[in-house]
């Protein structure tokens, strides 16, 4: 299955050129647990009215604070990675990453490193497997603001989202162009949404980013001496744009027979295109080792088998079910499987259309009655969305000729409309459907409407 | 004299009203006055601590005064961690042991004198002056929680808390004559101390009797929701147990055929007490010493002053970063030269490339010892040795020679990176110098109350306790 409005390009980028665009991708997830990582603050940076106002000596690493593990957080990284196919360790542990930053209140970061909980899933997408290499737990930093105090240029902390859970997913470098990394994050985001275990809002920073992207001769098997590492990505769309670019560039850098730099580059919206921010050329030394203030972690079958029972009905089976218990073409289906609230909404329809014999819609007409929705559908109950479909069928019902009429009056006027439609855009034919739906005030049925339309137009 | 109380009798004699309040904590003040300015034990006094002790009379601990560790944290008193880098710094939280003490009845009288960052086992390293030997001026009190054992041995306070990363209770409570209990690790909190070697790091009572340090470590043990490496476990129990006596006990003698040890009085001192504890019906052996793990026998010490060192380093490395200079005021140039070896020692045994070597090598090594004590504690209830190869080194001698601490040490740091618990009771006391030896008990995991067994009854048969006479 190949959704058409991906274009042909989602394979590979480059193919044409003899050459294969290599990406993996690390991706971090702030959890919205109502407490941080290690302590009880509040896990709200974004809703905080003031800096530093969720804080306590855990957080801030004072002098002989320690942390305790939040259950809530693991238990949430072990769904996503049951969720992702992966396979769940029975027995991890925290590590401190040793690096030097302001925002870093003890000098370590607590995470993960040769036992993280999940390792080896995988992300099914039209354009190929993503295998995950490992998902792990971790500790957010504090957040760094320039500003200037009493005339003075000065660099203040603001530790609010210090110590937030934040989950660290890792893929294998399956990922062959821009649009199957696109492809993939949204698969993965709808995830993260079903389970409930995130915002995964990338404008506030609760989703991250960072592709890793190299070139290599379609030719050669072997992965390429270097990557280059994409920073400060807040879309999916960027996340293409950037793997296009960078795709181009280094391979405009190979044909000239010179081998890109390893190192990280920032990606900058207005251009498109991606700069250089700094070499990589030695990895750091980030000194691992097993935080001695956290007992290692031991998860039992049956507990892993509990977090699993709270694994709701994920998108691609929920899709499935539908298309075939409710006849949805794989389109709505799609599309009414978007939030899990969504489809849940969409059932609900149609249990209360089922339940009223008389007046009963198909789930068809009740899918594309939500697709077609103008605003939130928590504006709407399900009572009323069955209701307002009862009163247009009323309305909709309506002399066909009227139809006819209104259709023909509407060609006449509409005449750079109909040049359009002939001369192949036949994008117009909704606005034409539009046009005539004015003349009618309102009423008469879309499809019929655009039958007609479609008939007299030839 | 009511400064010589001990921790039992002045509250029992509180409690029945035969003495007040304002009489203990004057005579106390005025020793603390008298003797001081001189050894240098305090860094900081509460001046409110009587008013405070008033209204704890019906508290287990009826408001006795008790000396602190400069490493755990106050919210009424700085707390320094005898380092200039935290001069001045005032905690916005109590450490859970200071909390529960207070909680209890207890009244933090001052902060005392340690080892910069407990980096050190003779209070030379601090940043504040070094602590003398109330026993004998020119001699070092021990350390790092030599001020707190210097505290309990001149009577400026009742009891104190210290706390040992590998010897720093014990070692100072032999050197000063009185009673230094470490317990299992995990058995009391860390959270609020500031941090050493996070993974063997034990706050721990020092007092004047076997007794009284039951009664503290009853007070400050268990699980705290603050401190995800102490389990839910059962109370120690260990004042009801001290008296049962140490008939059936089997009770090992360890490292007495060490070379630094043979024929030497501390190792009579111990062979001594294998004879009193036969007398009482114990089973007492010598556990021969051996270069393997090896059933019945104890593994050689020697390793573990390296996996100590090794595994100590990189975790102080680690737990001294956050004082950056970009939060706590004072920059980190001004780090004491021991802290600055300890990092640079720590950084190189975790660097890529070195780790494996190092720190991964140390920790399969402490699990051999971890091994050894499973066995020899399913042979014996208590294993006994001298806590230090001799009596207190002279102020100075420990200069110079960054692994002064860890051959002091060395008897202890087999049982402290194995977590066990252990106590130092005085042995002998040398007439000529007035310096005291200590004798080590150690018990397995979580069965402190057999080490406290076996050290009241030494307490109570030997000579050696002054403040019992």
């Amino acid at each position: 299955m190949k959704p058409k409005a991906l274009g042909t390009n989602g394979e590979n980028n480059s193919m044409e050129n003899g050459y294969t665009t290599i990406v993996g991708m690390e991706i971090h997830v702030e959890l919205a647990t109502n407490a941080k990582m290690f302590c009880s603050c509040k896990n709200d940076p974004f809703g905080a009215q003031k800096p530093n106002i969720y804080t306590c000596p855990v957080c801030l690493g004072m002098p002989g604070a320690l942390p305790v593990p939040n259950k809530k957080a693991i238990e949430w990284t072990v769904k996503l990675g049951l969720a992702l196919g992966c396979e769940i360790q029975p027995y991890s542990q925290f590590d401190r990453k040793h690096y030097f930053y302001p925002d870093l209140a003890k000098g370590y970061q607590i995470s993960q490193y040769d036992l993280p909980f999940c390792r080896n899933g995988k992300v099914t997408t039209p354009f190929g497997d993503v295998g995950i290499t490992r998902v792990h737990l971790e500790e957010d930093t504090g957040k760094l603001q320039h500003a200037t105090v009493d005339g003075e240029k000065v660099t203040l902390v603001d530790f609010n989202r210090c110590g937030v859970p934040l989950v660290e997913i890792v893929t294998e470098p399956d990922i062959r162009s821009g649009e199957h990394a696109k492809i993939f994050l949204k698969k993965l985001h709808q995830i993260i949404r079903y389970l409930g275990i995130s915002t995964a809002d990338m404008e506030k920073g609760s989703m991250r980013l960072e592709p890793n992207i190299s070139v290599r001769k379609s030719s050669d098997k072997v992965l390429p001496s270097y990557k280059v590492e994409v920073k400060n990505i807040n879309s999916f769309n960027f996340v293409k744009k950037a793997i296009d670019f960078e795709t181009t560039r280094q391979i405009g850098l190979l044909e000239k027979g010179e081998i890109p730099k390893q190192e990280t580059r920032g990606y900058v919206e207005a251009t498109s295109s991606t700069i250089s921010q700094r070499s990589k050329e030695e990895a750091a030394d980030y000194r691992y080792f097993p935080d001695p203030d956290i007992p290692p972690i031991r998860l039992t079958t049956k507990q892993i088998e509990e977090i699993a029972s709270t694994i709701p009905e994920l998108p691609d089976t929920k899709k499935e079910r539908f298309i075939k218990e409710y006849g949805l073409s794989e389109q709505a289906a799609l599309a009414v499987c978007e939030e899990k609230t969504l489809g849940d909404y969409f059932e609900s329809c149609v249990s209360l259309s089922q339940a009223d014999a008389k007046n009963e819609f198909s789930p068809t007409a009740i899918a594309k009655k939500i697709i077609n929705r103008p605003g939130e559908i928590t504006e709407e109950s399900p009572q009323e969305l069955i209701e307002q479909m009862k009163k247009n069928q009323l309305e909709k019902i309506i002399d066909p000729t009227l139809i006819q009429e209104s259709v023909i009056k509407t060609l006449s006027l509409q005449e750079k409309a109909v040049n359009d439609y002939k001369n192949g855009k036949t994008s117009v034919l909704m606005f034409l459907v539009g046009m005539v739906k004015r003349e009618l005030q309102g009423k008469g049925d879309a499809t019929v409407i655009e039958e007609e339309l479609r008939k007299r137009l030839g | 004299m009511l400064h010589k109380l001990t921790l039992s009798s002045a509250i029992k004699k509180l409690k029945k009203k035969e003495i007040s309040h304002t009489e203990l904590y004057t005579d106390i003040e005025t020793q603390i006055g008298k003797i001081n300015p001189e050894l240098n034990i305090y860094l900081s006094l509460d001046k409110q601590a009587i008013k405070k002790a008033e209204k704890l009379i019906d508290k287990p601990l009826a408001g006795v005064p008790i000396a602190i560790k400069d490493n755990f944290l106050t919210r009424e008193l700085p707390t320094t961690a005898s380092s200039i880098v935290l001069k001045d710094f005032m905690s916005a939280y109590e450490s859970t042991v200071t909390d529960r003490l207070q909680k209890e009845g207890g009244v933090i009288i001052g902060k005392t004198n340690m080892d910069a960052w407990a980096h050190g086992s003779s209070t030379e390293t601090s940043d504040f002056g070094t602590t003398k030997n109330p026993r004998n001026q020119d001699y070092s009190p021990g350390g790092s929680s030599g001020g707190s054992a210097a505290a309990v041995a001149a009577n400026v306070c009742i009891s104190a808390m210290g706390s040992e990363t590998a010897g720093s209770i014990r070692q100072p409570a032999s050197w000063c004559g009185v009673v230094g209990l470490k317990p299992t690790y995990g058995r009391v909190s860390r959270y609020g101390v500031v941090a050493m070697a996070s993974s063997t790091d034990s706050p721990g009572p020092i007092g004047k009797t076997v007794e009284d340090t039951a009664i503290l470590l009853e007070q400050i043990e268990g699980h705290d929701s603050f401190d995800a490496t102490t389990p839910e476990k059962e109370p120690s129990r260990v004042a009801e147990h001290m008296k049962k006596g140490v008939a059936g006990m089997r009770i090992g003698i360890c490292y007495s055929d060490h070379a630094n040890l043979k024929n030497k009085k501390v190792t009579e001192q111990i062979f001594a007490a294998g004879k009193i504890f036969e007398r009482h019906g114990a089973q007492v052996s010598i556990v021969p010493v051996s270069d393997t793990v090896e059933k019945g026998k104890i593994l050689k010490h020697d390793y573990a002053i390296g996996v100590y060192t090794v595994i100590q380093r990189s975790e102080v490395s680690s737990n001294l970063a956050r004082y950056d200079g970009i939060r706590y005021g004072v920059d980190r140039s001004n780090l004491g030269p021991e802290a600055k070896r300890r990092i640079m020692l720590g950084t190189f045994t975790l660097s890529k490339g070195y780790a494996d070597k190092y720190y991964i090598k140390a920790q399969q090594v402490r699990q051999l010892y971890l091994e050894n004590f499973r066995q020899l504690f399913q042979d014996f209830d208590v294993l006994i040795s001298p806590t230090t190869p001799s009596y207190a080194e002279y102020i100075g001698a420990g200069k110079d020679n960054p692994m002064f601490g860890e051959l002091e040490d060395m008897l202890l740091e087999p049982t402290s990176i194995s977590g066990l618990p252990g106590i130092s009771v005085p042995c002998y006391r040398d007439e000529k110098t007035n310096l005291y030896l200590g004798m080590n008990i150690v018990s397995a995991w979580w069965q402190e109350e057999k080490m406290i067994r076996a050290a009241y009854l030494y307490e109570t048969e030997s000579a050696w306790n002054e403040w019992r006479k």
